[in-house]
């Protein structure tokens, strides 16, 4: 969809820092503007010295006089060609680096807003349209900024070549060439926005129609509707149609006024030619080679409106990034990080938060502590805090009040890589890259082996399922694991925890996909395998199976309010014994 | 960046588009009228020029005597700038139609031939594909085109001009043009697969990209988001590197194409001046010729600029054509048979199967049940084994690949899918509410009935207390643009369909599966009171919601 919202200040402002940041290419930016001048440059200069040939000829001198001219066309024609080679080559290639190096840069500054720093709303939207938008930033250079500095060069050097034989008709083709250069891109641009703003509603209409159409296509045939929604679909359609029609007339008069302005260029440099060869300002042989060179020049100032296009669009989106990239870091240093080593346990002490720009309390004096080797489940209804305390545990975001700490050391002393590396998250959503079973589980450690990884995903009950795949380690899991099973997704999720080489544990839901009875089996595994000296926190919703566990926190609206070992706490008849009872 | 189809495709459906066009024959007519005039004016345009430069040098004319040859010239500037003009809105407003018949008749296939729906993970594509998709092809429509028509009109008309003033230079463009069209070709064709390898590159690129951003806080809960962004550098320089080897030799067809037109003007020059010299052409046909010379490979080279364009196009193309392809999943019959009445005579299944194309696994496998009038009977079987097929072939929005259904002895393939339907209420999973009003949505279900019933059918449904919550009651909007049902507002309003319409034949599609407890009962006293006197199967997944049926049948057990 071509909608092309209106260029403010700040989207000027954003696409210049956008443009600034691939800086160094600033070599490879002029070659490829060079380049694609001066093919250009050759195309009208081939006309232009094929004009003097021709005129030369007229006058029926010794053949062998312009041998020179031939030679010099014949080149011409052969530079323009490889110029234009040469350009395509140097203008691709740096795309591909600008595009690359904006994808490392705008990643870069993405890493510490991850996942608390890029509001509240759902993140996989906001990541997916930040990728789309580094996307459109890719015409930045080909498309977008080279045009216009090719037709500034192509411009300069005609007007100048015109202005000493022609002076007068350099002032015409140079006007002329701004006009096609400015003015037409600008209402192009202007055309294209309103047709965009136009054309949204009637869009969303149509969409919405369609949406109907296709998800209620059953109860449309059951209820014998299908004639009558066709029309609806159609009479959307039309409304549409009407807005595209207007907006055809609206490109065709842009389309006019482009072949008006050379025609008038055109026009105006031959008369005054003609007036300057009869008063012998100018030399006739030359007359043809200026009226050639006018033609020439507007192939440098043709791409423009499309140019313009681009522009606007780079611009909505380096702005729309900076949105994103602008917000604070929720989390920051600290500049000089305190060692975590040695371990010890993991203690959250009066821990207070409440998410910025939120009235709510999300965490109130929230105490808790994992020992190395302990087992500690933390339950409650969803929204009571669970997988917020999860976050801070790892530092993704700081308490407003109290402390956490690793050992003797709070985490906001020690480096934040060195927090999330002793204390792994494995997070509800956790995500599967495309890419094979083993690739997904090694991130957690790379140099881990095989054997490592399908012990690891044994001990997470994947071990039959691993077995029974032909590829077995190899398998791909699929876009985003699409070829796996939300259950599958989570144990292999879990599988990059046990590999980690962390101090603790943190598990949030790992039994959300599974059904009743593997979510027994999955608590009680961990409460009965003690192999390793870890401490874990599982974070869940379902109590069964916790019987094993050391400590269990019932959560309710940001605080801790029972806690203790099973058998407690269903004899203390609370919230958890009802929650047990429930089963 | 969509991938363009494969070589032998890419003729089929160019050749099902442009049968297509026939939807839009005035604009593209004028079209093409415009671009034979355009063809004119350009010859008028040089030929004019030659005059006036031929005039003033060596002829001595000043501008005075130049004066009516530069007006007519401008005149022919004027002319030509209103045919771009037209080219350009007749393109428009002709592809315009294309698209707006091409989505209808998508719309008419979904609705009439393939009524089960789509999969919720498809619905989206599809969407996509009827408006995006069917945009994309205006480029194809409004720009390939129409540029495909100048290519072969403007030369023709342009060598007609040149062949009777410079036979030479005539031989030289003619002999240079079929250079031109083979590498044209090349371009679009052989090389084009390197080409498509950049954008398959690009969009590889950017789908990395995406799988990295999208799961940057697993990357950095593991302590590995510094260590993708040397990947992420080292996967762009490599693919930049293997594309940019790709490229270089993609580009040397358009370097051969660049050199022929060019050379091939260089030529002509050479020729003029030999001929000039010599004294068989006059200096304002030379310079005419000239001119002309480029702009007879113009529109060629412009061709091969919009070919990528309307590649994407094209495969837009082929989705749309993919879905009118989808064969129908419900036939009728040419003389259908009168519906039979479900409350006067049993519904038998008699061994009936049915197998999803795309599946290898049949969802269905000689059903067999019988359903007596007034018999309320419910159907279980875990997920997966084809429950939900059972309603569909019973609506009649498939048709069961084997066996057969009969009520009173009429096989219901002999019936017109759309009079059967009538005598059939249906719950279905989950419900779909249109755009419009809570009232408008109940009345669906019969567009007669007068506000009375439906507001009785509210009542039994327990649609009124929803409605009575809400700031306009049952005229309260919904659907996509309106206010959001929860799951168990919206089953309620199936109920209210399905009471208003009082079929004989009630379908009961696990109606509480997405309910919670509370909501699950409410519509379950309400599912009683619909189903009292009629026939009524009722498909859930656990035996405990079969409560108040006459038999329960169990389906499936297939692993």
């Amino acid at each position: 969809m071509s909608t092309v919202p209106s260029t403010s200040r700040r989207e000027w402002q954003a696409l210049m820092r956008a443009a600034a940041m691939v800086g160094p290419r600033r070599g490879r930016l002029a070659l490829s503007i060079i380049l694609g001048a001066g093919s250009i440059l050759a195309a009208a200069a081939l006309l232009a010295v094929a004009g003097v040939l021709i005129s030369k000829a007229s006058l029926k001198p010794p053949i062998l006089t312009l041998t020179v001219f031939t030679v010099a066309v014949r080149g011409l024609a052969m530079a323009r060609a490889l110029l234009r080679y040469f350009e395509r080559l140097a203008s691709h290639d740096l795309a591909f680096r600008v595009l690359s190096e904006l994808r490392v840069k705008f990643f870069e500054r993405l890493v510490p807003l991850v996942p608390e720093g890029i509001g509240r709303m759902r993140s996989g939207d906001v990541l997916s349209r930040f990728t789309g938008e580094v996307d459109t930033l890719q015409d930045l250079y080909l498309r977008a900024l080279g045009p216009p500095m090719i037709a500034l060069v192509v411009v300069a050097v005609i007007g100048v070549a015109v202005a000493i034989v022609l002076p007068a008709g350099a002032l015409v083709l140079v006007v002329a060439l701004v006009v096609a250069g400015t003015a037409i891109p600008a209402l192009a641009l202007a055309l294209t926005r309103r047709s965009g703003r136009r054309q949204a509603p009637a869009r969303a209409a149509l969409t919405a129609e369609l949406v109907d159409v296709i998800q209620g296509a059953p109860e449309l045939a059951v209820y014998g509707r299908q004639a009558q929604w066709l029309e609806r679909v159609q009479a959307a359609d039309s409304r549409l149609m009407a807005t595209q029609r207007r907006d055809a007339l609206a490109s065709a008069v842009s389309a006019v006024l482009s072949v008006l302005v050379s025609g008038a260029a055109l026009v105006g440099v031959t008369a005054v030619g003609v007036d300057a060869v009869a008063s012998g300002r100018l030399d006739g042989i030359l007359l043809a080679a200026a009226v050639f060179l006018t033609m020439g020049a507007f192939e440098a100032v043709g791409g423009l409106p499309d140019a313009a296009q681009k522009i606007a669009a780079c611009a909505t989106a380096a702005s729309r990034l900076e949105e994103v990239t602008d917000e604070p870091a929720p989390v920051t240093g600290p500049t000089d990080p305190r060692s975590l080593a040695g371990g010890g346990p993991l203690v959250a002490d009066g821990v207070g938060f409440r998410y910025p720009g939120s009235d709510e309390v999300a965490l109130r004096d929230v105490s808790l502590e994992l020992r190395p080797g302990s087992r500690v489940a933390l339950v409650g209804a969803s929204g009571s805090g669970k997988t917020t305390l999860a976050r801070l545990l790892v530092r993704f975001a700081d308490p407003d009040s109290g402390t956490i700490s690793l050992g003797a050391t709070g985490l906001r002393e020690a480096a934040q890589d060195d927090v999330r590396h002793r204390v792994r998250l494995v997070g509800q959503d956790a995500y599967l890259f495309t890419a094979t079973i083993a690739a997904n589980v090694r991130l957690a450690r790379p140099a881990c082996s095989d054997a490592e990884i399908v012990e690891a995903l044994t001990r997470a009950g994947l071990g039959p399922w691993l077995a029974s795949l032909p590829e077995g380690l190899e398998t791909q899991v699929g876009e985003e694991g699409a070829a796996v099973s939300g259950g599958q997704r989570g144990r292999i999720a879990m599988a990059r925890g046990f590999i980690s080489d962390s101090d603790h544990l943190v598990l949030d839901e790992p039994t959300a996909q599974l059904d009743p009875a593997g979510a027994r089996g999955l608590l009680a595994g961990l409460a009965a395998d003690r192999s390793d000296g870890r401490g874990m926190l599982v974070i869940t919703h379902t109590v069964e199976g916790l019987e094993g566990f050391d400590e269990i926190l019932v959560m309710d609206a940001g605080r801790i309010v029972e806690r203790g070992r099973w058998e407690e706490l269903v004899a203390a008849g609370g919230a958890f014994a009802t929650i047990a009872a429930a089963g | 960046m969509s991938e363009a189809p494969p070589r032998s495709a890419r003729s089929s459906v160019d050749r099902r588009l442009l049968r297509s066009v026939r939807a839009a024959r005035l604009p593209f007519a004028i079209a093409i009228a415009l671009g034979v005039l355009t063809a004119v004016l350009v010859v008028a345009q040089a030929s004019l020029l030659g005059r006036v430069i031929a005039g003033a040098f060596p002829g001595g004319d000043d501008l005075a005597d130049s004066e009516p040859l530069l007006w007519l010239l401008a005149g022919v500037v004027v002319l030509r700038a209103l045919c771009a003009g037209g080219f350009e809105a007749s393109g428009r407003i002709g592809a315009g139609r294309v698209m707006s018949e091409l989505r209808s008749r998508i719309t008419s296939h979904l609705l009439h031939a393939r009524p089960t729906g789509l999969r919720d993970q498809r619905s989206g594509e599809l969407v996509s594909t009827a408006v995006q998709g069917v945009d994309a092809l205006e480029v194809y429509f409004a720009r390939y085109l129409p540029q495909l028509v100048l290519a072969v009109l403007v030369p023709v008309v342009i060598l007609a001009w040149i062949f009777p003033r410079d036979f030479a230079a005539g031989m030289i463009l003619l002999v240079t043009l079929p250079v031109i069209v083979v590498f044209m070709v090349l371009i679009g064709l052989g090389a084009r697969a390197a080409t498509d390898r950049r954008w398959r590159t690009l969009s590889l690129l950017s789908a990395h990209f995406l799988d990295v951003v999208r799961g940057l806080e697993t990357l950095r809960a593991n302590d590995r988001a510094q260590a993708q962004v040397e990947t992420l550098a080292r996967a762009g320089d490599e693919y930049r590197r293997e594309t940019m080897a790709t490229l270089r030799i993609a580009f040397l067809s358009s370097l051969v194409l660049e050199l022929a037109a060019m050379l091939g003007t260089a030529l002509v020059a050479a020729t003029i001046a030999i001929q000039l010299i010599g004294g068989n052409l006059a200096f304002s046909a030379g310079l005419a010729v000239l001119i002309l010379a480029p702009e007879l490979y113009l529109p060629i080279r412009m061709v091969g600029q919009q070919f990528h364009a309307s590649a994407d196009g094209l495969a837009a193309a082929e989705r749309c054509f993919e879905v009118l392809d989808t064969p129908a999943t419900v036939s009728v019959p040419e003389a259908p048979a009168p519906a039979p009445d479900p409350s006067r005579s049993a519904l038998v299944l008699d061994g009936v199967a049915f197998s999803y194309p795309e599946r290898d696994v049949p969802v269905l496998e000689d059903l067999s049940l019988r359903l007596e009038p007034g018999e309320h009977v419910a159907l279980v079987g875990p997920s997966g084994v084809g429950k939900s097929t059972v309603a569909a072939v019973l609506l009649r929005l498939l048709e069961p690949a084997a066996g057969r259904i009969t009520c009173g002895g009429t096989d219901l393939a002999d019936v017109d899918p759309e009079a059967w339907r009538r005598r059939v209420s249906w719950v279905p999973q989950r419900t779909t509410l249109f755009s419009g009003t809570i009232a408008e949505n109940v009345s669906f279900a019969d567009r007669s009935a007068p506000r009375e019933k439906v507001e009785a059918a509210c009542l039994a449904s327990g649609l009124d207390r929803v409605a009575a919550a809400l700031p306009a009651g049952l005229d309260t909007q919904v659907g996509e643009a309106g206010r959001r049902l929860s799951a168990g507002e919206a089953q309620r309003v199936a109920l209210a369909r399905a009471f208003l319409r009082d079929a004989p034949l009630l379908i009961l599609d696990e109606p509480t599966a997405h309910l919670d407890a509370n909501a699950s009962s409410e519509v379950g006293e309400a599912i009683e009171r619909l189903a009292a006197g009629r026939t009524t199967l009722m498909i859930v997944h656990r035996p405990a919601l079969a409560r108040g049926a006459d038999r329960v049948v169990e389906l499936g057990g297939r692993a």
